[in-house]
C-alpha cells in the first residue's frame, strides 16, 4: 500500500552540486589552529610584560633606605654588578621613572638579573639556573603523577555511579584540604625518622657531588620519593572530584546514547567517547591551578631541604637577598607561564572544536 | 518578546506569550518577587552536607571570639617546669617547648585564621562581582580587557609574589596580610562569575528588563545577582579555604610577623624546634588537624551548593543507590526485563497501589 | 522468510519510580518486512519510549515489565529480544535494528572526525575486515547519502545541520540493518532540507529494503510517507491501519482530533476537512 503522493514531483537534483542548506561545506578548513593559538600567544605576552612590571615596581615600593643599606653593608660588588643592582633594585633614582624601565628591560634583555649576596656575588641566572632543575623535576613528576591518577581515576569513579568506589570523593577531597607543608612533615615524622625508609631530606646525600651515574640517579629517587608522594597526595583529590563532575555531565550526552545503541562495548564508550570529552576541561584548569601547586611546592622544599629554588626564595627571604628575590619570582613567573602555554597547545591538539573554520 | 508593545500589551494577534513578571508587574509586587527570589537562592544551605559544614564553621567562630575566655591558659605563659609534656589533664594537648599550653595557643590561634581568612575572601569576593559581573554584562573590547586582567591575576603564582611582598615590608598589620591574600585570590571568581553572567545576559528575562528600559545598576543587582549568588557563594567559601592555607604557609615558613600568630606559626615554632623529629605529636598534630577540619568544613559547604547548582551530581549517586536497592543497575546498557513488576493500572496515577 | 519482521506482542514498560508510571501499556504491533510504520501521537505518548523498549535502549529505571518481542531474521531464526543477554543485545544492535536519532546537534562526538565514528561500528561488529576495507566502506556509505567521500576527516562541528543527519543515516545503514528506527530525524531542521532528507531515506529503503518505524509528531509528513500508521495515546495504540485510511476514514476520536489539530494551506479557513 502506498502512501499518499506528494504533489510535485521535482528533477533529480545533486545536492553537492547545488548545494542546499544540508550540504553547504565549510570552506578553508585549517589543521592547526591559528587563531586560538594566537590569540593565547598575545595573552601570554601581555601577562609576562605586566609580571615583569610588577617585578620592576615591587623594590620600588620598599623604603629607600633599607636597600640602600642593604648594599652599603656589602662592598665588595664589582661597578658593573652594583650598577646592575641599582638599576634592578629601584635605587637609580637620579633618573626619571621612565629611563629608570628602560634600563630595568635593557637588563634583563642582556641576561642580568644582578648578582646574589647571599651566594657569593655569584650572578643570580647561575644560582637560579643550578637550583632550576631540581624544582621542575619534583613539580613536574608529581603533577603528572597526580593529574594522571586522578584523572583516570576520576573518570571510573564517574563511569560506576552509586558505587563503592565513591567513598574515593570524601577521601580525597579532605586530603585536598591538608596543608602541603603539614603532610610533609607528617610524611617526615611517620616515615623517615620513626620507620625509616627515607631519608629526612635533601635531594641527594650530604657529601655527594651530583653526577650521571645509577647511583647518583638512584638516590635522587630514593630522596625524592617522600616529596613527590607527599604533592601527589595533596593534589590528587582536585583532579579526581574535576573529572568525576565532567563525566557525570558528559554521561548525560546525546552520543554517549548513540554509542551504546551502536553496540559499542563499554570499555570503547567509557575512555573513547566520554572520558575523551570530559578530560578537556581539565586540561584548562590544569593550567590554572599550576600556580597554586608551585606555591605549595615551594614550601615542600623548605620542609624538605630540598635544593630548588622555592628554597632558595626563603633563604633568599630571611636573608634580605633583593636581588635574588626578583630573580627568582621572575623565574617561577616565566615557568608557569610556559606550562600554561604547554596545556594551552595540549587543550588546541586533543579539542578539535578550536581549529574554528573560516567560512 | 518583539510582539510586545513598549508598555507590555500584547501586540493584535500575537501569538500569547509567558508574561514576564519584571517587565510588567507593579513596583510593590516586584520587591516582593526579589526577596522570594532571594530566600530561594538561599535554598542551597539547605542540605546535610552544607548545614554540617556551617555548624563545624561555627563552632571555630565561636572558639575565635571567645578564646581568651576558654583557654585556660595565656597561651604565651612561660613555664620552665612544665616543658615538652605529653597531653595530661592540666594541659590536654601537652606543652610547648618553654612550657606554654599548646591547647590555648591552638585556642587563640584561631583568632588570627577566622579574622584574616575571612577578611581575605570578602575583599577577593567584592572584587570578584565587580569586575567578574561587570566584564560578563559588557561586551566587546571592555569585556575582553577585563578579562585579560583576570586571567593575568590568575597565572602570576600567588605564593611567591606574597612572600616577596611581605618580606619586603617589615611588619605587616593583619588587615593588610588580609588585603594582599584577598588581592591574589579575587581573579578565579571573576573568571568563574563573568561565564556565568555572560550565558544570564541573553537569558529572557534580562532581555525583557532591558527592553523595559531598567537602568543597567537595578539590572544587575536586581535580575541579575540573585541568580548569581550560589556561585558566589561557592566562590567565597573556596578562597576562604584558599585564604587560610596561603595565610598558616605563609606563617609557617615566617615571612609573617610572629606576633600575629595562628596555626600556622605554631607549626613554625614546633618545626623549628624540632618537634616533628623528636615526635612530640601533641604539638604539631593539633594546629595541623584544625586547618584540615576547616577545611573539611568549607568543603562540605561546597559541596552543598555544587549539589544545588548541578542537580545532576547530587542525584546521581543516591539516584543510583536507590535503584540498586531495586535490583536495577543504572549504568546499565541494557533495558531490564522484569515481570514481578505489575503494570501500574490508571488508579496508581491518583496514588493508589495497584496489586499484583 | 516470513512476512512479518518484528511481532510485539502485550509489550509494557514501566518506569519504577515512585508512584511507578506506566509508559507503555499492553502493545501488540506487527511490522512487515520492507514497511515504514509511523508511530504518531503528542508529547509523553509514548512513542519514543516504545520505540526504544523494543530494542532495550532504556535506561533504568525503565523496565520492561511484560511482553515478547520477537525479531524474525532474514535467515529464517526467530530471535526473542527480551531473552538476550548483555552481550548478545551488544551484537545483535546496530547490525539487526538500527536507530536515526533526533537532533544530530550532540549525536556525534565532537572530538572524533565522522569517518572514525563510522568506522568504529565496524571495528567492533565485523572485526574481520581489514582496515583498507573498513575505509572503503565508510567512503562508500558517504557517497550514498551525498555527503561526500572526502568528508571522512571533518569534524562534527564543521557539518551543517542537514549534513550531521545525514551522517546518522549513513551510520544507521553502515551494516544493512533489517529494520531503522527513526526518532523525529527531520524535527530540528527546516524544511527544505526536511524534504530532501525524507527522499533520501525513501530511496535507501527502496534500494536496501529494510523496514523503517518512524516517530514523529507531524501527523502530515507521516501520512505523505508511511505505509501503515499506529497513533499512540498514553501508553497505547488507538489506531493502527494503513495511511490511506487514516487519512479517509480515521476510526478513533483522538485520531480524529489529532488529524484536526493541523491547519489547512488552501481552500477554506479552518480546519483539516474531508
Amino acid at each position: 500500500m502506498t502512501a499518499i503522493q506528494p504533489p510535485l514531483t521535482e528533477p533529480e537534483v545533486d545536492a553537492l552540486e547545488v548545494g542546499t542548506t544540508a550540504t553547504k561545506a565549510s570552506k578553508g578548513r585549517s589543521r592547526i589552529p591559528w587563531r586560538f593559538l594566537g590569540g593565547r600567544a598575545a595573552f601570554y605576552l601581555f601577562t609576562l610584560w605586566a609580571a615583569i612590571t610588577i617585578n620592576f615596581f615591587l623594590p620600588r615600593l620598599m623604603k629607600g633606605d633599607a636597600v640602600s643599606a642593604y648594599l652599603a653593608r656589602n662592598r665588595n660588588v664589582t661597578p658593573e654588578a652594583a650598577e646592575s643592582l641599582r638599576a634592578l633594585l629601584g635605587l637609580d633614582t637620579d633618573k626619571s621613572l621612565l629611563q629608570q624601565y628602560i634600563d630595568y628591560w635593557s637588563h634583563l634583555l642582556r641576561g642580568d638579573l644582578g648578582v646574589s649576596l647571599l651566594h657569593g656575588l655569584r650572578p643570580v641566572t647561575e644560582v637560579v639556573g643550578q637550583a632550576l632543575p631540581w624544582t621542575i623535576g619534583l613539580v613536574g613528576f608529581a603533577t603528572i603523577v597526580a593529574f594522571t591518577i586522578g584523572t583516570v581515576g576520576g573518570a571510573i569513579i564517574g563511569w560506576r555511579r552509586g558505587s563503592k568506589l565513591d567513598v574515593f570523593i570524601p577521601i580525597t577531597t579532605f586530603l585536598n584540604t591538608i596543608p602541603y607543608f603539614w603532610l610533609g612533615m607528617l610524611a617526615i615524622a611517620a616515615f623517615a625518622v620513626n620507620l625509616r625508609w627515607f631519608p629526612i631530606g635533601k635531594a641527594y646525600g650530604v657529601g655527594v657531588k651530583p653526577e650521571w651515574s645509577f647511583e647518583f640517579i638512584g638516590q635522587v629517587i630514593h630522596h625524592g620519593t617522600l616529596p613527590v608522594l607527599t604533592i601527589v597526595v595533596a593534589s590528587l583529590g582536585g583532579w579526581m572530584l574535576g573529572m568525576r563532575n565532567m563525566m557525570l555531565t558528559v554521561l548525560d550526552e546525546d552520543y554517549i546514547t548513540v554509542a551504546q545503541a551502536k553496540g559499542m562495548p563499554n570499555r570503547r564508550v567509557l575512555w573513547g567517547y566520554a572520558a575523551r570529552n570530559a578530560v578537556l576541561p581539565q586540561i584548562q584548569s590544569f593550567a590554572l591551578s599550576l600556580g597554586f601547586v608551585v606555591g605549595g611546592t615551594i614550601v615542600m622544599e623548605m620542609v624538605f631541604s630540598y635544593p630548588g629554588i622555592g628554597k632558595l626564595l626563603l633563604d633568599a627571604t630571611n636573608a634580605k637577598d633583593y636581588a635574588l628575590m626578583q630573580g627568582v619570582f621572575l623565574v617561577i613567573t616565566i615557568s608557569v607561564l610556559i606550562a600554561n602555554v604547554l596545556a594551552d597547545i595540549a587543550y588546541a591538539f586533543l579539542d578539535p572544536r578550536t581549529r574554528q573554520t573560516e567560512a | 518578546m518583539t510582539d510586545k508593545t513598549p508598555d507590555g500589551r500584547r501586540a493584535a494577534n500575537a501569538p500569547e506569550t509567558f508574561l514576564l513578571r519584571t517587565a510588567t508587574t507593579s513596583k510593590g509586587e516586584r520587591a516582593a518577587g526579589f526577596w522570594a527570589r532571594l530566600g530561594a537562592a538561599f535554598a542551597m544551605f539547605r542540605n546535610g552536607k552544607s548545614i554540617t559544614g556551617l555548624v563545624i564553621l561555627a563552632f571555630f567562630v565561636l572558639v575565635a571570639i571567645f578564646a581568651d575566655v576558654i583557654s585556660p591558659y595565656s597561651p604565651t605563659k612561660i613555664n620552665p617546669t612544665e616543658r615538652l609534656k605529653p597531653p595530661s589533664p592540666e594541659h590536654w594537648l601537652g606543652t610547648t617547648h618553654i612550657g606554654e599550653d599548646v591547647l590555648s595557643q591552638v585556642i587563640h590561634g584561631t583568632r588570627g585564621v577566622i579574622v584574616v581568612g575571612f577578611l581575605a575572601a570578602a575583599i577577593a569576593t567584592v572584587i570578584a562581582i565587580t569586575v567578574g559581573v561587570i566584564a560578563g554584562y559588557l561586551t566587546g573590547w571592555k569585556s575582553e580587557a577585563l578579562s585579560a586582567l583576570t586571567n593575568v591575576f590568575l597565572v602570576i603564582p600567588g605564593i611567591p609574589l606574597i612572600i616577596v611582598v611581605a618580606s619586603i615590608f617589615e611588619d605587616p598589620p593583619l588587615w593588610a596580610i588580609a588585603a594582599v591574600l584577598g588581592l591574589i585570590g579575587w581573579a578565579w571568581g571573576a573568571r568563574v562569575l563573568r561565564a556565568q553572567t555572560m550565558s544570564l545576559r541573553n537569558r529572557d528575562f534580562v532581555l525583557a528588563a532591558r527592553a523595559n528600559g531598567e537602568p543597567l545598576r537595578r539590572i544587575i543587582l536586581v535580575e541579575m545577582l540573585p541568580n548569581l549568588l550560589a556561585l558566589i557563594a561557592a566562590s567565597f567559601v573556596g578562597t576562604v579555604t584558599a585564604a587560610i592555607l596561603g595565610l598558616t604557609t605563609l606563617a609557617y615558613i615566617g615571612v609573617i610577623p610572629v606576633t600575629a600568630y595562628n596555626w600556622g606559626t605554631i607549626l613554625n615554632w614546633a618545626s623549628a624546634q624540632g618537634a616533628f623529629q623528636q615526635n612530640q605529636w601533641w604539638w604539631y598534630l593539633p594546629p595541623g588537624l584544625c586547618i584540615a577540619l576547616i577545611g573539611v568544613a568549607l568543603s562540605l559547604v561546597n559541596f552543598g551548593i555544587d549539589e544545588y547548582v548541578n542537580p545532576r551530581l547530587r542525584s546521581a549517586g543516591e539516584r543510583a543507590r536507590a535503584m540498586r536497592k531495586k535490583g536495577l543497575d543504572i549504568n546499565d546498557a541494557v533495558t531490564a526485563v522484569r515481570t514481578d513488576i505489575a503494570t501500574p493500572t490508571d488508579s496508581a496515577a491518583t496514588g493508589e497501589k495497584a496489586t499484583a | 522468510m516470513s512476512d512479518a519482521l518484528l511481532t510485539v506482542r502485550d509489550f509494557s514498560v514501566v518506569y519504577d519510580v515512585d508512584p511507578p508510571v506506566a509508559a507503555v501499556k499492553d502493545v501488540t504491533l506487527e511490522l512487515r518486512r520492507g514497511e515504514i510504520l509511523g508511530l504518531a501521537g503528542e508529547s509523553g505518548c509514548g512513542k519514543t519510549t516504545l520505540a526504544y523498549g523494543v530494542q532495550r535502549l532504556l535506561k533504568a529505571p525503565a523496565v520492561i515489565t511484560s511482553g515478547s518481542v520477537v525479531f524474525h531474521d532474514a535467515s529464517g531464526a526467530d530471535i526473542d529480544v527480551n531473552s538476550l543477554d548483555a552481550e548478545q543485545m551488544r551484537r545483535f544492535r546496530w547490525d539487526k535494528v538500527s536507530m536515526v536519532f533526533q537532533g544530530a546537534m550532540n549525536a556525534l562526538n565532537p572530538v572524533a572526525p565522522i569517518g572514525r565514528q563510522l568506522e568504529d561500528v565496524f571495528e567492533v561488529h565485523r572485526p574481520a575486515m581489514s582496515r583498507a576495507k573498513r575505509r572503503a566502506e565508510v567512503a562508500e556509505l558517504l557517497e550514498i547519502v551525498k555527503v561526500g567521500a572526502a568528508r571522512a576527516r571533518s569534524f562534527p562541528h564543521e557539518l551543517s545541520g542537514g549534513m550531521r543527519q545525514r551522517v546518522m543515516i549513513a551510520m544507521a545503514l553502515a551494516l544493512r540493518p533489517q529494520l531503522m528506527v527513526m526518532d523525529e530525524p527531520t524535527t530540528a531542521l527546516d524544511v527544505l532540507v526536511q524534504r530532501e532528507i525524507l527522499r533520501q531515506i525513501s530511496q535507501l529503503r527502496h534500494e536496501f529494503g529494510f523496514s523503517v518505524i518512524f516517530i514523529t509528531h507531524d501527523l502530515p509528513l507521516l501520512l505523505e510517507i508511511s505505509d501503515r500508521i499506529a497513533i499512540m495515546r498514553e501508553g497505547e495504540i488507538v489506531e493502527l491501519d494503513t495511511a490511506e485510511r487514516i487519512w479517509t476514514d480515521p476510526q478513533d476520536g483522538y485520531t480524529k482530533t489529532l488529524l484536526s489539530s493541523f491547519p489547512r494551506l488552501t481552500g477554506e479557513r479552518g480546519v483539516v476537512v474531508r
